[in-house]
């Protein structure tokens, strides 16, 4: 009855592939299954912006074939300046389009048991734990369509399981690199820290050129286990012409620590998902988020954290700026369950706009479902301040040039929590670059 | 050359419609420190915003010029690369820049491409300069102006004063709230600024820092003017008096703004 979604990728197309990548047969089945749910599935509804009309399932190729990068010294220019070339027994893996382009991983981590690979791999290789983790434990495939979708199409991304007591101080980094106009990006990331363990996890999304009309449908699922410690780091910025569903959820045992560093640069209209579940006593959620809207784009940038456990603490802090005629909504969501008793959900969202067209919006939400709780937002929607540019021009400072500062600093307080520091500076770059 | 000269020549001067400056005529030459006094609401920090080019303040007649240029027609950031300066009563808070940043940014406008200022000479100019005023070295790397108490806020505005030199400063009631060793140490950066290439307009209206920065001349503004000049005598005679023994010489009664005698 509906006439909006034919997939054009059937049964037979999708058998074929996970053949093709050697893939065990429950991941065949669960591919299979969440095709078959797709079409029952209602599509996601991110508030304040309509989605009806987004292409997020019409697309010409699911794969695309792209030459792995035989050592650092070959990668593009502009994947150079986000990882340490000439560093030795670094964790990198870079991969190009959909395919795994460049692995490394330290002989230190290895010996500790930790496994970083990509995603077919892992699913060979390692099946009993993506079985255990995989779209089991923060992602449900029939969550909506789009989850379904991603389940059965999933064409890439990278597996990090960090064992028992294992504490990494230095940043594991993956890129993920987009460099044909026709591939179509259902990228996978699960990272898995068991108990007492601690990691820190730096991701890029960059595209080297334009996309044609075509789809980045992503997903990344982070597993604290008790007393872990994830920090998560991310840099996307997808090129215009794509439509981005990202949906990045962390779930937290006893006493965990799940941090999240988001620079969302994407050019491309973009449905964003943060969501984090606090579900052992104790734990922690920490978000922090900073977007640049520019052009025509629309972005909707959801940021949840659900207290189950006792004693619980979310923070939420977004800032964005939004210039030409794009449109940024924040919605900020603390959600606090029945029996989360002594929990603390917080958060702040502050847009800036800059242009006359720019249309900005901070939505904070508190549901709450208990009485013996703190919880706090503040949100708020403005223009660069004339008093700020006017006491920076007072000392010879060129407007635009105050004006870079002005914004700058407001992104700061998110940007300098990002783990990696060239990474830190690539996003300020790709920041100055967007907001000139 | 022995400095610059701000002349400042029947300045009308509104905000939201509503004239505060009536006629103000006042010259400032390198190596002179003039002092402008009077009560709250009688329009001296108008005069300082309107020298500098506040937004929210309309010149409707009059004219500023430095050094025979027409200031008027200068955007703010040109105004301070031409050498002016405003110590601001209020200045704003930026999160995110660090003072030190704000500052090289601000050096660096002066200099222009090209001829930028080394990170290692800025550095040791700013910190001889914090050290000097007595400041914890650790506000260079905190963000402008954020959490500093109103004493900080002002020794941050006198340790801008010595990093950029300007031509002629303007120190819009740098005293007030300032304890009084704080005071001493404003005052001192402000002397050690003083020269035949330096000169500066005080806004005040309390005598005590002309205890420890002596002006050349004093003058008084009541209703939106300067009623009365004199030199440093009239400081004197203010703090022992009062504004009440001028108002009664000039017969003013009421001395605010919009209040005619």
């Amino acid at each position: 009855m509906t006439t909006e979604t034919k997939l054009p990728f059937d049964k037979e197309y999708v058998s074929s592939f996970s053949k093709e990548m050697s893939e065990p047969a429950w991941f065949a089945e669960f591919r299979m299954k969440a095709l078959e749910q797709f079409d029952e599935l209602p599509m996601p509804k991110p508030d304040k912006t309509k989605i009806d009309k987004w292409n997020f399932t019409q697309f010409q190729q699911h794969t695309v074939k792209s030459a792995p990068y035989s050592s650092l010294a070959e990668l593009p220019e502009a994947i150079k300046a986000l990882v340490e070339t000439d560093a030795k027994n670094q964790t990198l893996y870079i991969q190009r389009n959909q395919t795994p382009a460049f692995l490394s991983v330290s002989e230190d981590l290895k010996a500790k048991g930790v496994i970083f690979t990509d995603l077919f791999t892992a699913v060979r290789e390692h099946g009993d734990l993506l079985k255990k983790y995989y779209m089991t434990q923060a992602i449900n495939a029939d969550e909506h369509r789009l989850t379904a979708l991603h389940a059965a199409l999933v064409n890439g991304g990278a597996f990090l399981y960090v064992p028992k007591n294992v504490e990494i101080t230095e940043p594991i980094q993956a890129v993920f690199v987009h460099d044909d106009p026709q591939a179509n990006l259902f990228n996978h990331v699960l990272v898995v820290a068991e108990d007492n363990s601690a990691v820190p996890y730096v991701e890029n999304y960059i595209s080297t050129l334009e996309a044609s009309a075509t789809v980045a449908n992503i997903i990344t699922e982070v597993i604290a286990g008790t007393n872990a410690r994830v920090q998560y780091g991310a840099v996307d910025s997808l090129e215009k012409g794509m439509t981005i569903y990202v949906n990045r959820r962390g779930v937290a045992g006893r006493d965990a620590r799940i941090e999240w560093a988001l620079g969302l640069m994407n050019e491309g209209n973009t449905i964003s998902d943060n969501t984090t579940n606090l579900l052992g006593d104790g734990s922690t959620g920490d978000t922090k988020t900073v977007v640049v809207g520019r052009g025509e784009q629309t972005g909707n940038y959801t940021t949840k954290v659900v207290h189950f456990g006792r004693h619980t603490l979310g923070n939420i802090l977004n800032h964005g700026v939004v210039k030409d005629s794009a449109t940024l909504i924040f919605n900020g969501i603390g959600k606090i369950e029945h029996g989360a008793s002594k929990s603390d959900a917080e958060q702040t969202s502050r847009v800036l706009m800059l242009s006359e067209k720019a249309r900005g919006d901070a939505n904070p939400m508190l549901l709450i479902d208990e009485d013996d709780v703190m919880a706090g937002h503040a949100a708020s929607v403005g223009r660069v301040d004339p008093i700020q540019l006017y006491y920076l021009m007072s000392r010879g400072i060129p407007k635009t040039e105050a004006e870079r500062l002005v914004i700058h600093g407001f992104l700061a307080p998110v940007v300098n929590e990002l783990p990696i520091e060239h990474v830190k500076v690539q996003l300020t770059e790709v920041i100055e670059r967007k907001v000139r | 050359m022995a400095g610059s000269t701000l002349t400042i020549k029947d300045l009308h001067v509104a905000i939201d419609g509503k004239e505060i400056l009536k006629g103000v005529n006042i010259e400032i030459k390198g190596g002179e420190i003039h002092a402008i006094m009077g009560p709250n609401g009688t329009g001296k920090s108008t005069l300082s915003s309107a020298i500098m080019g506040h937004p929210k303040y309309e010149v409707t007649s009059g004219s500023i010029t430095l050094d025979g240029e027409n200031v008027l027609e200068m955007e703010v950031d040109e105004r301070a690369r031409a050498g002016l300066f405003l110590a601001m009563q209020y200045p704003s808070e930026i999160t995110g820049v660090t003072n030190a940043d704000f500052l090289r940014s601000a050096i660096n406008a002066r200099r222009g491409e090209g001829n930028e200022i080394s990170l290692m000479k800025f550095i040791r100019e700013m910190d001889k300069k914090m050290e000097f005023l007595e400041m914890d070295l650790d506000m260079a790397q905190r963000y402008l102006n954020e959490g500093f108490s109103g004493g900080e806020k002002k020794r941050n505005e006198i340790l801008q004063l010595m990093m950029l030199q300007p031509k002629i400063a303007i120190l819009d009631e740098i005293d007030s709230g300032l304890d009084i060793d704080a005071l001493k140490v404003v005052s001192k950066g402000v002397n050690e600024m003083r020269g035949e290439n330096f000169g500066c307009l005080i806004i005040t209206h309390y005598q005590r820092l002309l205890n420890y920065i002596t002006p050349d001349y004093v003058h008084v503004m009541m209703q939106g003017r300067i009623v009365k000049s004199g030199g440093p005598e009239l400081a004197q005679r203010l703090e022992a008096e009062g504004y009440e023994g001028l108002k009664k010489e000039l017969g003013i009664e009421d001395e605010t703004v919009g209040q005619e005698a």
